[in-house]
């Protein structure tokens, strides 16, 4: 028996075998093992698998609707926030986190268990069946619905004829890749030949594959670790745990064991298609030129494009975001510098409209906080708001409300450099202060209300440029990654995409040829069986029989077509 | 094509492409006639070989190539004049739907499909390109009404709402694994949608068939295309070819969508929801090839896993340029 091994309730296996299987475990008297024998076999049966696949299937879909706070976080801030109802319920059903959450677990967990429950015995099997002859010739072939016959004629020895031939089917067949055994008795010479145990190993491999991929991934991610940092033009930046301004590590990463390496961006740049043109606006070809250096060794000229991230000591860079970086200078009453930067503001729309938020924590009789927009081609709408009209640097503007208090950072409350919270600062400056927001275009100073010193709005751009070209620097928000998982992800996946090939399209089936010696003439049969879908049969034992024939004496005179089907 | 214009390029292109849907109407109107007359022809057929008819009720088990199906003897194979026409026409309004999308390519100086209306003009050009490929091997016209069909919608749908100017690719579309990625996926749905076609007419000859086994010896035959079509069981297999074909594109499609987002977003998958989609797709067409293995499972109730993994391909086929729409969103770089 060299059929590969199925579950009792695979369709090709008899309705009896699944039947009996079943009588012999409903007895009572079977007592604890009977019953976990029982459940084994419920869990790793066909109809459980294809059960848990489609439970899979349904388990992922509200993962699409709700947003998941593994790739929108924002998105479930903000379904909180328009659902306060709903989104609760929804919480403790974990569908924010569905597909760690433990329902979706448990589907997928039973479904592993199963299929290697599943795969452990055939693979057993298979092995066994690799070494094993291909079966019997069954005595009646002609009873099989590919079947063809022959008839020579012999001068002499009817036997020797007969053995010869069938010996020349067995090299023809193993030459074609069949595995052949020799069975003559009763008069008759027969090879029997198989061929597509790939097919059983391509299965096989297909789902331990698929195993190979869920450990990756539940390992690698252990090992992985992502970083993210933001770095103005001429920023540098150590590969350490400090100089990230986050850092998700795996569970087995040591934060402290960092590969050493330091990196600078040195531009970044970034084209737009001029107004006019199709899509114009729309920005395009962002490059970051960076630095890297290892200790010990020179530094090196790289570039971090979307979708060719950097390879860095194996590390990956990756762009994430980009924007403008507004240098500011702020001087007390006196004249003495209290701050002087250049700090990153997020954009928020297409056309670079940027939001962020200057911190004078101190040197001043109160802290500052700012909150400004930068319009890198400031325009006035009709109703009197600025707005951005172009990504690029022709008209740059930047309007800062002022705030002056406290900025609550002094008890160590964590706060995040892109926000600023008003509360128990009092505004001077823009909104209902009194006083009017304050303007700059690049190398302009301006007041700060009740004589609290200056404002400068820095220009960057190197002697002699044109317009305010490079007069504002630029920033690139860089995500730093290792990750240990992908490449052997990748190999897994690769390997279940080969064992599926050769599980779909591998044919497997038996072919015989039998010779039947009577006086005078050989009667030579041919026939083939198919072991699951296998479209290609009949062909191939038209041309099994063709192949053959061609290695034979001429029929004797009044004979059968040749590759007659008997019916 | 320096000193064209790229917008008369396109215009040209989107005069070729209603082109092309309005021929695909008529190539849609010359199958549905086709199948309301095959029911005629069909017992015409029968008048002559009544004998043999008897024993091939509910169609042939072969499905041949070229010509007619095999419901009746060779010697009285009906000729099926409206799906040759209907044939004739789906391949004219392929010429003008794949000049269209390559003026469009001109146009934008790059691969056509980067957004709704360049991927509904690919992937549909290839699922035309490979029903009529799939023609020269099995005599399948009997789904010329669905593949014409479901061109004329999703291209004149998408064209309708979704045509835009020719845009340079945003640059997280700029990467070879997008040729890859959506070349492939649009074979599987290609395939996808051949097997789902099969499954349907499968789920009806079924139910034919049954009713006829029901039905007394002497009743009148019935007047339906059905008796033109291959039995449920060949439609089944057949179906299942196609869609294993498919199935093993759909796992490409999606590993090569993993080595994409890795190279653009630093994650080889995440879970966002076109990989959601993607990988549902992928689990019930797992499901469907299992079902097909499992006993109580083979026939109707495969047939319908089949319905519903393409129902889900369809929907992700607009989800996934929804999607798409998002990353152009993404392309401004905003963090
Ligand atoms: C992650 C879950 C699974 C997936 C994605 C999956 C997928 C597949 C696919 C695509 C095939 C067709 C390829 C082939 O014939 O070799 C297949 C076949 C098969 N699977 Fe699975 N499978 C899974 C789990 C299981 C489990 C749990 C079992 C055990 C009960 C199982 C048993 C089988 C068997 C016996 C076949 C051969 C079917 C045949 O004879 O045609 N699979 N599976």
């Amino acid at each position: 028996m060299t059929d590969p091994l199925r579950p009792s309730d695979h369709a090709d296996s008899a309705p009896s075998a699944g039947a009996a299987a079943s009588d012999d475990i409903t007895q009572p008297q079977l007592g604890v093992v009977g019953w976990l024998r029982w459940g084994w076999r419920q869990l790793t049966s066909m109809r459980t698998a294809l059960v848990l696949l489609l439970l899979l299937a349904i388990a992922a879909v509200p993962g699409s609707l709700v947003p998941q706070r593994s790739a929108d976080p924002n998105g479930v801030t903000q379904y909180f926030t328009d659902n306060p109802d709903l989104a609760p319920v929804l919480d403790k059903l974990s569908l924010f986190d569905v597909y760690t959450s433990p329902w979706f677990s448990a589907i997928y967990l039973l479904l592993f268990i199963s299929l290697i429950g599943c795969v452990l015995p055939r693979t057993k099997h298979h092995w066994k069946a690799l070494r094993s002859q291909p079966p019997r010739t069954p005595a009646r072939l002609s009873r099989l619905d590919d079947h063809r016959t022959r008839e020579i004629a012999v001068e002499g020895d009817a036997d020797a004829a007969g053995a010869a031939a069938v010996e020349t089917a067995a090299a023809q067949l193993r030459k074609s890749g069949y595995r052949v055994a020799r069975y003559d008795g009763r008069g008759t010479f027969s090879v029997s030949a198989e061929r597509g145990y790939l097919r059983e190993t391509g299965n096989l491999l297909f789902h331990g594959a698929l195993v190979g991929v869920l450990i990756a991934v539940g390992v690698g991610g252990g090992f992985t670790y992502t970083g993210q940092r933001v770095l103005v033009e001429g920023q540098a930046f150590a590969n350490s745990l400090l100089d990230y301004s986050s850092f998700n590590p795996g569970r087995f990463v040591n934060g402290d064991t960092l590969t050493p390496y330091s990196m600078t961006l040195d531009r970044f740049d970034v084209t737009y298609v001029p107004p006019g043109q199709p899509g114009s606006g729309q920005a395009g070809n962002f490059v970051a030129h960076v630095t890297t250096q290892a200790p010990g060794s020179d530094p090196q000229d790289g570039e971090v494009r979307v979708n060719h991230p950097l390879d860095v000591q194996g590390d990956r860079v990756y762009l994430l975001g980009n924007g403008y970086a507004p240098t500011v200078t702020i001087r007390d009453a006196q004249g003495n510098e209290v701050f002087h930067d250049s700090v990153a503001f997020l954009p928020q729309d297409a056309n670079m409209t940027s939001l962020g938020v200057i911190k004078v924590a101190d040197g001043l009789p109160q802290q500052l906080g700012l909150l400004g927009f930068f319009y890198p081609t400031m325009d006035v709408l009709d109703t009197g708001a600025l707005t951005s009209t172009y990504g690029a640097l022709e008209y740059p503007t930047l309007t800062l409300r002022v705030y002056e208090g406290d900025l609550g950072i002094d008890d160590g409350t964590p706060r995040s450099v892109y926000t600023l919270d008003p509360s128990g600062m009092t505004q001077i400056a823009g909104g209902d202060s009194g006083n009017p927001a304050i303007q700059l275009m690049p190398g302009q100073t301006e007041d700060l209300p009740n004589g609290l010193g200056t404002i400068t709005f820095e220009n960057e751009a190197p002697a002699g440029a044109v317009g305010y070209e490079g007069s504002v620097k630029r920033f690139a928000s860089l995500s730093i990654h290792r990750d240990l998982a992908g490449p052997w992800v990748l190999g897994f996946a690769l390997l279940a995409l080969f064992g599926l090939l050769a599980a779909l399209f591998v044919p497997r089936r038996r072919m015989w040829v039998k010779a039947s010696p009577q006086n005078g003439t050989v009667l030579i049969e041919y026939a083939g069986l198919a072991r699951g879908e296998d479209p290609t049969l009949a062909a191939a034992v038209d041309q099994l029989a063709d192949k053959h024939g061609a290695t034979l004496p001429a029929p004797p005179s009044q004979s059968h077509p040749d590759t007659g089907k008997v019916d | 094509m320096p000193g064209t214009d790229p917008l008369l390029l396109d215009e040209i292109s989107l005069l070729l492409v209603w082109t092309a849907v309005a021929i695909y109407v008529l190539a849609f109107i010359a199958y549905a006639i086709d199948l309301a007359r095959r029911s005629d022809l069909a017992l015409k057929a029968k008048d002559e070989v009544v004998a043999r008819e008897l024993v091939t009720a509910g169609g042939g088990g072969v499905i041949t190539t070229g010509g007619g199906s095999s419901a009746s003897t060779p010697s009285a194979k009906p000729r099926y004049l409206w799906a040759r026409l209907g044939t004739v026409l789906t391949a004219l309004g392929f010429v003008f739907h794949l000049v269209a999308t390559v003026l469009r390519g001109v146009a934008a100086e790059r691969v056509p499909w980067s957004n709704m209306y360049e991927f509904a003009l690919t992937g549909l050009l290839l699922i035309i390109a490979v029903y009529l490929a799939v023609l020269t091997k099995f005599d399948l016209r009997f789904l010329g009404a669905l593949m014409t069909g479901l061109a004329v919608l999703l291209l004149g749908g998408a064209t309708l709402a979704f045509h835009v100017e020719v845009v340079p690719l945003a640059d997280p579309l700029k990467s070879v694994w997008l040729v890859v990625h959506v070349f492939v996926a649009s074979l599987a749905t290609a395939l996808f949608a051949l097997a789902f076609g099969l499954s349907v007419v499968q789920l009806i000859q079924t139910r034919r068939e049954r009713k006829l086994a029901e039905a007394p010896v002497d009743a009148a035959p019935s007047r339906s295309f059905l008796r033109t079509v291959p039995n449920a069981d060949a439609l089944e297999s057949l179906a299942y070819r196609f869609a294993i074909v498919g199935f093993i594109f759909w796992t490409f499609t999606l590993i090569a969508g993993s080595i994409w987002a890795n190279d653009a977003w630093g994650r080889f998958w995440g879970f966002d929801t076109k990989e959601v989609w993607t990988f549902v797709i992928w689990v019930l067409y797992a499901g469907y090839i299992h079902a097909r293995a499992t006993r109580g499972w083979r026939g109707t109730r495969s047939a319908w896993l089949s319905i519903i993994g393409f129902t889900a391909v369809l929907f992700n086929f607009t989800i996934v340029n929804v999607f798409f729409k998002g990353l152009h969103a993404y392309s401004g770089l905003t963090t």
